[in-house]
């Protein structure tokens, strides 16, 4: 009992003694924090309705999409962010290929509920039924992927990661069972009904958020709590020195593999979420740059930091969708929001090069790191 | 799977991959090169390449060339050659030196980790290919016809045309080149020694700052060449084409061995005749899969590619 107590004495302190908001947080009693993290979660259930604040709400909002739409789109980047996040900021695979996972969640969902699926007349399933097997796929697509590449290092697991992600596009796109560009129409909604209405029809987004909602804060506790055992700890021995992390007896194989497949779990959750809100998927959704998108989003918010990674997600999706409908001197802005988009990423990345929200081991780390430097 | 398709069709199928990986090469020195010195991958080099086979074009069409155009006599076509180069090699030479400047330089004095490089090379090279895609407004631009492919030497049903021994050639001369200077001028024993140890270095007097310029300035002189070579073999362009034929060169980086410029050349043509070979074989519909699951099993018997990693031999 003791030793635990000291052991998780230390780390706190340290962390207690910094400034800014989140060092008032980390001071607080645990029931302030809960509440704070509740009431949170409460504000974050009444986005859709930001709109109706004065003043700031109009602003804040996007034009050229329905809100609510956004808010959904913007809830499944988060939860692609809090996926990544676990491989690259955690356990520090480099993973280029993260859409590979969202794509065979929303696959695995579309063959076997929509009509269009070669296995309709066999399964014909509801989505809820469909779920657990879509993420069971993806779960092994994951250790289909880490499997080969235990061996490689940085840059090669890049380009083989990046590598799966567009073998899984190009047989989408290649082969009868996944139709291609036709894809899959009438993929079933999430089922419920409410005072005799259907609750997640095809008009109204809000409750479709909710759903994202629902999962990314049940995500957040699960990682939350991955991060803090032994699991955690020895993705971040592997992040640091995978030969220390071998040599102290951490089974990197293992939680290499244990990384791959919970990251590729949580991004199979957001692909079973857009294939149930779209109703529709093809090929062209699950191109390279989506998840060359997401990792931006994971780093520019923070890699290895989950506020970072949920901040991070939500503005890769919020802010092209924000410069939709705006028109400077005739020219739509959404025609130049991917370039605009990138230098964003820059002036971001320049200044702040430890995310938005940075992990406070990783910004003490950087510290360290300058102060060794010779100025160039 | 089409076998007789693939050898019946063996000796074409390997000459076309020949040049296709010529130019892939070419296109992956630049990768190799800044991995080697950094340690880092260049994401936005597909975007030096990108500006390049635009520059060619824009020259060509001050002439009045667009891809209608009558063919020019020979004198005029070694001109317009010329020229060519020149524009693409100058244009993307200054992109990838602005690259740096933009996106490398003040990270660097911040000491920032990695993956922050890497996020600010995919910012630029969104940005670049998006303000391109823009600016042509996602349409496609045809190449005038500077050179007309023409078949010149003729090995049972294999034809050679000029253009593909020019790529070649011009792929093998400036490899050649390059090795020289790398491993042979002042220069290059720079960069080597800056692969070596950038902080040992900068002790014995390197100027690091200048070799980093340097070695993404030559980077962006080879995207340049392989930018007029791509536009003249595939006759048009996009503002996706950098990042498409960028995902093939980053691969022959790696598959060589990233940051080994033999390996990058070794790498590319092997790249370009397996994804011919698997096209004859599969259709052309997979020949990226098919060398996506190549790269992997190389990678799972040599895990840092065929000839490993080194920048010349200063690491051997």
């Amino acid at each position: 009992m003791s030793d635990t107590a000291v052991a998780t004495e230390k780390p706190k302190t340290s962390f207690r003694g910094s400034g800014g908001v989140r060092g008032w947080f980390g001071r607080q009693p645990g029931w302030v924090r809960a509440v704070v993290a509740l009431a949170a979660a409460a504000l974050a259930f009444l986005l859709p309705y930001v709109g109706d604040i004065p003043l700031i709400g109009p602003q804040l909002i996007t034009e050229g999409i329905d809100w609510p739409s956004a808010l959904f789109n913007m809830s499944y980047y988060v939860l692609l962010a809090l996926g990544l996040n676990v491989v690259v900021g955690y356990a520090g695979l480099l993973d280029l290929g993260y859409v590979g996972f969202f794509a065979v969640g929303a696959y695995g969902t579309a063959i076997l509920t929509s009509k269009d699926s070669v296995l309709y007349s066999h399964t014909g399933w509801a989505w809820l039924a469909a779920v657990p097997v879509a993420l069971a796929a993806t779960m092994l697509a994951g250790l289909i992927l880490g499997w080969p590449t235990l061996r490689l290092r940085g840059d090669y697991l890049a380009i083989v990661t990046l590598g799966f992600a567009e073998i899984i596009r190009i047989v989408a796109t290649n082969t009868q069972t996944f139709r291609g560009d036709r894809g899959f129409t009438g993929i079933p909604h999430p089922p419920g009904t409410w005072n005799g209405k259907v609750i997640f029809g095809v008009t109204d987004a809000i409750p479709y958020f909710w759903l994202g909602l629902v999962v990314i804060i049940a995500v957040i506790f699960g990682v939350r709590n991955l991060d803090r055992s032994r699991v955690g700890r020895s993705w971040l021995a592997i992040r640091e020195d995978e030969e220390a992390a071998e040599i102290m007896g951490v089974r990197t194989t293992k939680f290499k593999l244990w990384a791959f497949s919970i990251g590729a779990f949580i991004g199979g959750l957001g692909g079973v979420l857009f294939a149930g809100e779209q109703g529709f998927i093809n090929s062209s959704t699950f191109v390279l740059q989506f998840s060359i998108l997401v990792l931006a989003g994971v780093v520019m918010g923070g890699s290895g930091n989950m506020a970072g990674a949920i901040l991070g997600g939500a503005l890769i999706s919020y802010i092209p969708d924000r410069l939709r409908g705006i028109s400077v001197g005739g020219t739509d802005l959404y025609e130049y929001r991917f370039a605009m988009f990138g230098v964003v990423i820059i002036i971001i990345m320049i200044l702040r090069p430890q995310g938005l929200i940075p992990s406070r081991r990783r910004a003490m780390e950087l510290k360290d790191r300058a102060k060794e430097v010779a100025p160039l | 799977m089409n076998f007789s398709g693939l050898i019946d069709n063996f000796g074409p199928l390997t000459v076309a991959g020949l040049a296709q990986g010529a130019i892939i090469a070419l296109f992956a020195l630049g990768y190799t090169l800044v991995y080697g010195v950094l340690r880092l991958i260049n994401f936005a080099h597909s975007e030096v390449f990108l500006v390049g086979t635009y520059a060619c074009l824009i020259i060509w069409g001050w002439f009045g060339l667009d891809q209608n155009s009558a063919r020019p006599d020979f004198g005029a076509m070694l001109g317009y050659m010329a020229l060519g180069l020149v524009a693409a090699i100058v244009v993307s030479g200054t992109v990838a030196l602005g690259v740096e400047l933009v996106a490398y330089r003040p990270l660097r004095r911040r000491n920032a980790p990695p993956l922050a490089f890497l996020i600010t090379a995919i910012g630029a090279s969104l940005a670049i290919s998006e303000f391109v895609g823009v600016a042509t407004h996602r349409n496609q631009r045809g190449v005038p016809p500077i050179i007309q492919a023409r078949t010149v030497i003729t090995i049972g049903n294999t034809h050679i045309t000029n253009l593909q021994i020019l790529i070649i050639a011009l792929a093998l001369v400036m490899m050649f080149v390059l090795d020289r200077f790398i491993n042979g001028s002042r220069l290059g024993r720079g960069i080597r020694a800056v692969a070596q140890n950038p902080d040992s270095a900068a002790l014995m007097g390197v100027n690091k700052s200048r070799v980093i310029s340097l070695v993404f300035l030559l980077g962006g002189l080879m995207a340049g060449i392989a930018a007029v070579m791509y536009d003249l073999k595939i006759g048009v362009t996009k503002y996706d084409a950098g990042f498409l034929l960028g995902i093939d060169a980053f691969t022959a980086a790696v598959l060589g061995g990233i940051g080994n410029l033999r390996g990058a050349l070794l790498g590319g043509l092997l790249l370009g005749v397996l994804q011919s070979w698997a096209a004859g074989l599969f259709g052309s519909n997979w020949l990226h899969a098919a060398a996506f699951v190549l790269l992997v099993l190389i990678l799972m018997f040599r895990p840092s590619g065929l000839l490993g990693e080194s920048l010349g031999r200063a690491r051997a």
